[in-house]
């Protein structure tokens, strides 16, 4: 299948605002370059502050990546004047976190739904149609239209922001974190919904998540991120059976039940207590090294000096790495 | 004579709050015994009355609004239900620790974490200064964190470092339960491994009991001994760790293991609970999860079921307690 988003070398640099006006600006995100695929489920992970929600966002020019470029469905973000790129965003809707602070308090569902299709100036009839349709599609009766967020759980606020992400009729998703507010029996609930939905709309998701038992059940495809650089990507499956960057490797040994579930190498928690733990450091002063390489076990003087680069180890499968060995 | 094996052992907790003119049940009728040298893993979903039950157990619940309708929380031979406010203070921080979801919250950000802890163990432990900052120091080691820690701020550690300082505080007088509240929610994967193994090491060292609260099934089954699952205010099920993987008995729990997202389970559907967890208001008399049961009957609508007794110590409240019915 093609490709619906190619991000090319995307960096966003957040410069701070002191009076004196700081020449070092902090990179959020360095360097990233992904390919998505049509009708796929391409996964990001990685810890706090990694840079996953400023890259989703950067993706879709919400806050435009200070260099590199997106290419959508071959047309370049970077080339779109402002209007144009507002009316082409209607291809590309976003999902937050927090289902509580992305609806409007003071609109009626009802509003909330419509209000994407009001500005594109559909008549009142056609909008009618469509918020019927929506509300029906993510489970939820008719009744609650008139309702307004407060009155609504979480998951079906939750619900909610998906219908209204879809009034759009996009063919891109950013779901950023979807479910990390809910409970365990709603996140079920939602993760199945935004899996038939794709299927029946023939979507594309970029999907955002800290936890990697549901990116390794919903992605095709996963990335993983640590201080805003991919360190390593893979298909599923060939991520789990073999993750290679230290980084990945400690990432998914620290699923909690992870031994029992999808067979990865378990921590040995009994063992890690008699270890001193290294805690991250804070910011690093070189920038010249590779960015894990204070944490990591494998480093050497060679990855104190050099950054890695992303190389591929076997089809599909990339890992910035200097002490993993190419070609088996 | 349960109650003098266990460490703390509570006896039929019933909790209320009251909102206005109306009073709603929180808790109807918590059992759940502590061994000394035991983590007993508490898993629920929001609102299930885990914090309600801990807040008791510590003597910190707000009465009013809250009342206690019945039951006894033993502890050395005592009620904790019927002590006075002043006796209640020489167990609370000192037999019984607490250790908090957010840290932040619960660490004075005007003092320096030295004199927090040194603070609690001259009042507590009646030491001079002098020996409490040995003690201190001793503390912060044994914590994995460094003894310069002892002069910073709380707003100068890291979210993980805050929790260790946390923790140091909790074991600072020796007690003989600590209670620990969604630990790690608030952590990245890979601090949570460390958190868990650092509260391992502790219970292993001191025989401590550890009641471990938590949302999450898995985490708890890294840590835990026991596992108790409640739902609603009510014990549901109770059982060694092994014994509740192996052989859960009751549909919430069953349910709630396979709605779980993992690579294990891609391309099938997730097993979903419907509905929602009931407001305490509107659980009638029967069995609180009857109305999203998949196998309930008309008798689990009218009588709440009692704990039977199964082989490995295993208990469960349901009138048809591992009765084979397809998930899904």
């Amino acid at each position: 299948m093609a490709d619906l988003i190619e991000s090319k070398n995307i960096t966003k640099i957040y410069r701070s605002r002191s009076l004196a006006g700081s020449k070092h600006g902090f990179k959020a995100v360095d360097e990233v370059s992904v390919n998505i695929k049509k009708q796929s489920i391409f996964g990001l992970v990685g810890e706090s502050g990694c840079g996953k929600t400023t890259f989703g966002r950067a993706l879709m020019y919400l806050d435009p990546p200070t260099s590199g470029s997106v290419i959508f469905d071959d047309v370049p973000l970077g080339s779109l004047k402002p209007k144009e790129l507002r009316r082409f965003r209607n291809r590309m809707q976003i999902v937050f976190q927090d289902p509580n602070s992305a609806l409007d308090p003071k609109m009626s569902i009802y509003n909330s739904l419509s209000e994407g299709m009001v500005n594109l100036k559909i008549p009142k009839e056609q909008r009618d149609r469509k918020v019927n349709d929506l509300i029906n599609l993510v489970g939820i009766g008719k009744a609650y239209l008139r309702r307004f967020p407060h009155e609504l759980s979480g998951g079906q606020k939750q619900r909610i922001v998906i219908a209204r992400a879809l009034s759009m009729d996009p063919d891109f998703l950013v779901l950023d974190e979807p479910t990390s507010n809910l409970d365990v029996s709603i996140q079920a609930q939602i993760i199945n919904l935004l899996i038939d939905l794709k299927n029946e709309f023939e979507l594309t998701y970029l999907f955002i998540s800290h936890d990697l038992n549901l990116v390794s059940y919903m992605c095709d495809e996963i990335a993983v991120m640590f201080k805003g650089r991919i360190v390593e990507q893979a298909e599923t499956e060939l991520l789990i059976s073999e993750p290679s960057h230290p980084y990945t490797q400690k990432l998914f040994s620290s699923i909690p039940g992870g031994a029992q579930r999808i067979g990865v190498k378990s921590l040995n928690i009994g063992e890690l207590g008699e270890k001193t733990i290294r805690e991250p450091q804070k910011e690093e002063k070189s920038q010249a090294g590779c960015s894990y390489y204070s944490q990591c076990p494998m480093g050497d003087a060679e990855c104190s000096l050099s950054a890695p680069f992303l190389r591929e180890l076997s089809r599909g499968h990339v890992v910035s790495c200097h002490k993993i060995r190419t070609g088996k | 004579m349960e109650r003098m094996a266990s460490l703390l052992s509570i006896e039929d907790l019933r909790v209320a709050f009251s909102l206005g003119k109306k009073e709603t049940t929180v808790l109807r009728g918590i059992n759940l015994s502590i061994l000394g040298n035991e983590i007993h893993g508490l898993v629920g979903e929001s609102g299930s009355g885990k914090t309600v039950t801990s807040t008791c157990i510590i003597g910190l619940l707000p009465i009013p609004p809250a009342r206690i309708l019945s039951g006894h929380i033993y502890f050395d031979g005592k009620d904790l239900l019927s002590l006075p406010e002043e006796q209640m203070r020489t167990y609370r921080g000192r037999k019984i620790a607490m250790i908090f979801q957010e840290p932040a919250k619960y660490l004075n950000p005007a003092f320096k974490i030295g004199e927090q802890i040194i603070e609690m163990l001259m009042l507590h432990m009646g030491m001079k200064k002098r020996s409490a900052y040995e003690r201190v120091v001793e503390l912060l080691r044994l914590v994995g964190l460094d003894e310069k820690v002892i002069d910073s701020y709380p707003h100068e550690l890291s979210g993980g470092m805050k929790q260790r300082a946390m923790i140091a505080m909790a074991i600072s007088c020796d007690p003989d339960l600590i209670i620990a509240d969604e630990p790690t929610t608030a952590l990245d994967v890979t601090l949570q491994v460390q958190i868990l193994a650092l509260l391992k090491k502790l219970k292993d060292m001191r025989k401590l009991g550890v009641l471990f609260i938590s949302h999450d099934l898995y985490l708890v089954s890294e840590i835990a001994d026991r596992v108790s699952v409640i739902y609603a205010g009510r014990i549901v099920e109770s059982a060694t760790k092994e014994e509740l993987f192996r052989n859960p008995l009751h549909p919430y729990t069953r349910l709630l293991m396979h709605s779980i997202p993992d690579a294990k389970k891609k391309g099938s559907k997730l097993a979903t609970i419907p509905g929602q967890v009931p407001d305490a208001a509107e659980i009638g008399n029967g069995c609180a999860f009857a109305n999203r049961c998949p196998i309930a009957k008309e008798d689990c609508f009218n009588d709440i079921p009692s704990y039977v007794a199964y082989e490995n110590a295993h208990t469960v409240a349901c009138y048809y307690a591992g009765k084979i019915w397809q998930i899904l």
